[in-house]
């Protein structure tokens, strides 16, 4: 008798199902993803019981870091080809006498977040390096001589008048500086304010009550 | 890892001549690959959970003149209650401060579940069981009811409440903003129909810091008893 001979195996895999199963999760993952929107400082929010989602779009969103530092955000609207933050820009640029370039206008445009005094955002712009710009931010001036935040907002009205106010504040800034914002904003004709908190389960039973 | 398939067939029944069998698998190695390259990618970039907010709305500013068209609510003193916010602490008081009156007696709290809530419980307890009891009957299904509805009921019993408090909220100097939004907070979770953010008036600048005083003299004999 000859030597048992075993059958030989095909050494391939069949990878259809895992195929099957990976594209279905890679679809569902594209579909449902909205990215994480890039923000220049790290903000711890408070936590409330709040249920109401964030609004995605028409939004002007003043972020308070833990130095009472304000940074400033405005969507592009509902239609991104109405370019509101380009438009802002060039307004506000022609009230603090800055002339920008379309290129620069352009760039702000897909910008997000910033903090910046007026005459920065120039060199801001231009800077290629994202970790050197990231250095540049030191915060939106608003002493009451020079309140440029208040400019900010002015104009980011003027543009989208339908923008509504999120305020994502850091859990140890400083009750002063959020009144000082909510008051700009007040003058602005802004009474309605989002305030951005996480979300916190509470649970408190009736028969508790004394 | 192109697949191997043995294509003996053909020649072994009679001449007949049959074309070549091609192997109908395709590798798909570089597509797992892919796949799974860009499923982490967005496994990792999604933000599920989006960022809640709450909601205030403060009265609109006025000039000086439209201060004076407008009639101001008259609130009965009893039903005040007063929370000021210092230093990371809660102090409250019930009624109003007038400096030709007695002064009411200032106590001092914290932001914890037995601090600042018992007391609004304690105050809004009417109107909190019957609010918690819809809500209760709500979500155990004896009641059916679309959400707008469920909302347009809480805010008609908020509303119609008589015997609730009339909170004030007064923040000091050096508050975080993070007791700012507990305060609210706490607003929420006790259904209190109404409350306002106003300025601390300097009468209670002197009471806190009496009540300031008292405390710190009165830490280190309750550090004792303990």
């Amino acid at each position: 008798m000859s030597k048992l001979k075993m059958p030989v195996r095909n050494p391939g895999v069949d990878m259809t199902p895992m195929v099957d199963l990976f594209s279905l999760l890679l679809t569902f993952f594209m579909l449902t993803t909205s990215f994480r929107p890039q923000e220049v400082v790290q903000v711890d929010t408070p936590s409330s019981v709040s249920e109401k989602t964030t609004p995605e779009k028409n939004v002007i969103t003043l972020f308070i870091s833990k130095d009472n530092k304000v940074y400033f955000n405005i969507d592009n609207g509902e239609d991104t080809s109405s370019h509101v933050r380009s438009n802002l820009l060039k307004q506000i640029g022609e009230y603090y006498r800055i002339e920008f370039t379309k290129e620069e206008l352009n760039t702000f445009g897909k910008f997000s977040s910033f903090g910046l005094p007026m005459n920065q955002i120039k060199t801001w712009l231009n800077t290629k390096d994202s970790k050197e710009r990231d250095a540049m931010q030191s915060g939106i001036p608003m002493d009451s001589t020079d309140n440029q935040l208040q400019m900010w907002i002015h104009f980011a009205r003027l543009n989208n008048p339908n923008a509504e106010a999120a305020i994502k504040g850091d859990f140890d800034s400083d009750y002063k500086t959020v009144k000082k914002i909510f008051d700009i904003l007040q003058d602005k004709k802004v009474n309605k304010f989002n305030l951005t908190t996480n979300l916190e389960k509470v649970e408190v039973k009736a028969k508790d009550i004394q | 890892m192109a697949e191997i398939i043995e294509s003996g067939g053909g020649k072994k029944h009679g001449g007949k001549k049959r074309p070549k069998k091609h192997s109908t698998h395709v590798d798909m190695t570089p597509m797992v690959d892919l796949f799974s390259l860009l499923l982490t990618f967005f496994m990792l970039t999604t933000a599920f959970s989006k960022p809640k907010v709450m909601e205030i709305v403060l009265p609109e500013k006025l000039t000086e003149e439209e201060q004076k068209k407008i009639e101001r609510p008259k609130v009965d003193d009893s039903k005040v209650l007063n929370i000021i916010l210092e230093d990371d602490k809660a102090y409250w008081y019930n009624g109003m401060a007038d400096p030709k009156k007695p002064l009411p007696v200032i106590e001092i709290t914290d932001f914890s579940k037995d601090g600042i809530r018992k007391v609004l419980l304690k105050r809004n307890k009417e109107l909190y069981v019957k609010m918690d009891a819809f809500t209760q009957d709500i979500v155990k299904g004896k009641l059916k009811m679309p959400k707008d509805s469920v909302d347009k009921k809480l805010k008609q019993f908020k509303k119609e409440d008589k015997a609730g408090p009339v909170v004030l909220i007064k923040a000091g100097e050096n508050v975080k903003y993070g007791n700012l939004v507990d305060i609210i907070d706490e607003m929420a979770i006790c259904n209190i129909a109404r409350y306002a953010i106003v300025d601390i008036s300097p009468v209670e600048l002197q009471m806190l810091a009496a009540a300031k005083g008292t405390a710190t003299a009165s830490t280190p004999t309750s550090n004792e008893t303990k």
